[in-house]
């Protein structure tokens, strides 16, 4: 209908074809248990056809929807009635599958379920680019999302799937891990924070400060992190070995703290290099008014600097946030503890389904912490740049 | 009144301003003309202390400006640069009210100031109060930042090229409501310019540098009808001399009784519009009106006896 009359959106073609063709592989799997293969079923056989069907027709009505190129909101519904019917799927496959097989059967998502999701989750952000929605309405619709995920899993309908069944068995650890990603991801990041922000700006005061210090961080930054979380071991231990008093506060070479000082090193380049690009954009004929109308250095600083670099060092800050999220899962290696954890231990016991416990919450967390940010960026913009 | 007094920059051995002397009196203008290179930007921002002086001193009513904090003293003195430097980030007001909100005045007061001089500038106040920088037109910019050096009723106000930026036809526009303005007020302008046209159209003194050096610093028509140098009839243009001698005088001052064709001259409006009027329309004398008023003419005769070196 308006795809006839505004030509069709393109993303949205390769989003269907490749939506169907994720339609022909499997679906879900069912394992007899945790270890053993597993074998696939195709959507349609997950439950029975009166089950299925609803959920297949509002998938391929969801990828139709993502057609018509000048109708954004038609997209964005498209997007959200696909995961509606991934949903519907997913919730019939893991009761349906389950039934009969035995006591130690599991069930999991397969490939199909995560391209599908993937490619309603591209629609959706695609539609939304398009929208251009301000930064209240972003938020309002992470809320809401975020709100939705929160029931689905609060009301129990996945809880047979082998992830959850996982989670189930180590409720008290997944808090554990959940606090202590937390705790490394945003407590390097205020660290680098109150450590940056100042290095940055005498930086910025200074061009010889600046020319010693930026090249020091930028090496830092090129060390792999593997590599850096090994360094830290010896370092760490020694001074836990011969520093009176250091293990009483935890220092030692595994554990959190080398994991908290690896991320600390790779926060400060983004952090510093950001916060010396921001001070510095502000126009000079500002900077030299700011002078000639008798501004002190500090209040150069507060009242003119700052305020027209915050978008700048705010955009430092979500850099590091969201780099420090992915690499606390590295942290697991040396005992720093997060969501890395799971994902080593199930590399281990090659168990996919711990491997995903650990990774799905980092994943989300990260997407979680980058849209937040950069709401926060956009609100700082001078609001003149806004309305352009 | 401001005495700069043998006031020198040296910038690796060499003098960028060689032992200036100068004195602006309170409630003029003064224009600094000079080439890129010349000095006048660093003499001029010796005044304010952006520059510190090599040796010597400037002295504002009798006080040396290097007894007073340079911060504090920079609150005294108004400043407005080429570009106009406004906080893209702040809207009209507050940029108007920068200065005030540095000196702690309360915030109504500010308010008032700001309204206040915003309709000196001809914006009208709810219009443009919250508007910012990036939403005005070029010359609204700048007339926002002349108000802004203006709003603490400084001591002084230094201007470096501050019509540079703008276009020839709101240029001649800025430069009338700056001499407008600064008869309503009363300020004591310092102001730097690479244009002889605008430092003789804006200019009570003019102060011509080269090299460092003051090399004269006279009326505009003792400029005009004495340069001191090569290098100021240079600056001068002497084709241009008898026209710009013309344009120093007003109407007012050599109307004579009697009547002549064709349309009137306003009285505030100089020679150089006289003579241009007669050649344009072929008269040889044009009648001069004020506020409607025939009270006069000017003839080429008298338009000829004033664009030269009277014997």
């Amino acid at each position: 209908m308006a795809g006839a009359r505004h030509g069709v959106s393109h993303p949205g073609v390769l989003f269907a074809v490749l939506g169907l063709a994720a339609l022909l592989v499997p679906f879900m799997t069912l394992a007899a248990n945790r270890i053993v293969a597993a074998e696939g079923v195709m959507a349609w056989s997950v439950a029975p056809a009166a089950l299925t069907i609803p959920g297949l027709v509002a998938l391929v009505l969801g990828l139709g929807l993502g057609l018509p190129a000048a109708r954004p909101r038609l997209r964005l519904l498209g997007a959200v009635l696909g995961l509606g019917g991934l949903l519907w799927l997913l919730v019939q496959g893991a009761s349906g599958l389950l039934d009969g097989a035995g006591d130690y059967a599991r069930v999991s998502p397969a490939l199909g379920v995560w391209c599908l999701l993937t490619i309603f989750m591209l629609s959706m952000t695609d539609a939304l680019v398009q929208l251009a929605p301000g930064p209240l309405a972003r938020g309002t619709l992470l809320a809401a999302v975020l709100a939705a995920l929160a029931v689905i899993l609060w009301s129990g309908a996945l809880a047979p799937l082998s992830v959850l069944q996982e989670y189930a068995s180590r409720k008290a650890a997944f808090a554990d891990a959940a606090l202590r990603h937390l705790a490394l991801a945003f407590g390097s990041l205020a660290t680098a924070a109150l450590i940056g922000f100042p290095v940055g700006i005498l930086c910025h005061r200074n061009r010889r400060l600046r020319g010693a210090i930026l090249p020091v961080l930028s090496f830092l930054q090129t060390i792999p992190s593997l590599a850096m979380f090994g360094l830290m071991i010896p370092i760490l231990g020694w001074i836990g070995d011969s520093v009176p008093g250091a293990q009483a506060f935890g220092i030692a070479g595994i554990g959190f703290a080398p994991a908290f000082l690896a991320l600390v090193l790779y926060s400060l380049l983004p952090v510093v290099a950001n916060t010396v690009a921001g001070l510095a954009a502000a126009p000079p004929a500002s900077i030299e008014a700011a002078r000639g109308m008798g501004m002190t250095s500090g209040q150069r600083l507060l009242r003119v600097e700052l305020p027209m670099g915050l978008p700048i060092l705010l955009t430092g800050l979500r850099i590091v946030l969201v780099q420090n999220i992915g690499l606390a899962v590295i942290a697991g290696l040396i005992g720093g503890g997060g969501f890395g954890t799971f994902v080593f231990q199930g590399l281990n016991q090659t168990a996919t389904d711990l491997i995903l416990l650990g990774a799905l919450p980092s994943v989300a967390l990260a997407l979680i912490s980058a849209i937040v940010m950069d709401i926060l960026v956009e609100l700082t913009r001078p609001q003149a740049a806004r309305a352009a | 009144m401001i005495e700069i007094d043998r006031i020198t920059k040296i910038y690796n051995g060499v003098p960028a301003v060689d032992a200036v002397t100068m004195t602006v009196e309170s409630g003029t203008i003064t224009v600094i003309v000079g080439t890129s290179g010349s000095g006048k930007t660093t003499l001029l921002r010796m005044i304010n202390r952006l520059e510190e002086p090599t040796s010597g001193e400037v002295r504002i009513n009798g006080e040396s400006t290097l007894e007073i904090k340079p911060h504090l003293l920079r609150r005294r003195i108004g400043y407005a640069i080429q570009g106009h430097g406004l906080f893209p980030h702040h809207n009209v007001a507050r940029n108007i009210g920068a200065v005030p909100t540095l000196l702690n005045w309360p915030k109504d007061k500010i308010r008032a100031r700001v309204d206040e001089l915003l309709t000196l500038f001809s914006m009208e106040p709810a219009e443009f109060r919250d508007r910012f920088p990036a939403e005005l037109s070029g010359g609204q910019q700048q007339r926002v930042g002349v108000a802004r050096a203006l709003a603490s009723r400084p001591d002084l106000l230094l201007m470096d090229e501050p019509f540079g930026a703008l276009d020839p036809i709101i240029r001649a526009r800025a430069q009338d409501d700056l001499r407008r303005i600064q008869r309503a007020l009363g300020s004591t302008i310092v102001l730097v310019s690479h244009d002889m046209e605008e430092a003789i159209r804006l200019g009570d003194r003019v102060a011509v540098m080269d090299g460092g050096q003051l090399v004269q610093h006279g009326t505009p028509a003792d400029i005009i009808a004495n340069p001191a140098t090569p290098f100021v009839a240079d600056m001068v243009g002497d084709m241009e001399r008898p026209l710009r001698l013309l344009s120093l005088v007003p109407l007012a001052e050599v109307v004579e009784d009697g009547g002549a064709p064709g349309a009137a001259l306003p009285a505030d409006g100089s020679l150089r519009d006289a003579l241009s009027a007669c050649l344009w329309t072929g008269r040889t004398a044009v009648p001069v009106e004020r506020e409607g008023a025939l009270i006069g003419r000017v003839t080429l005769e008298t338009i000829r006896a004033r664009a030269g070196l009277r014997a």
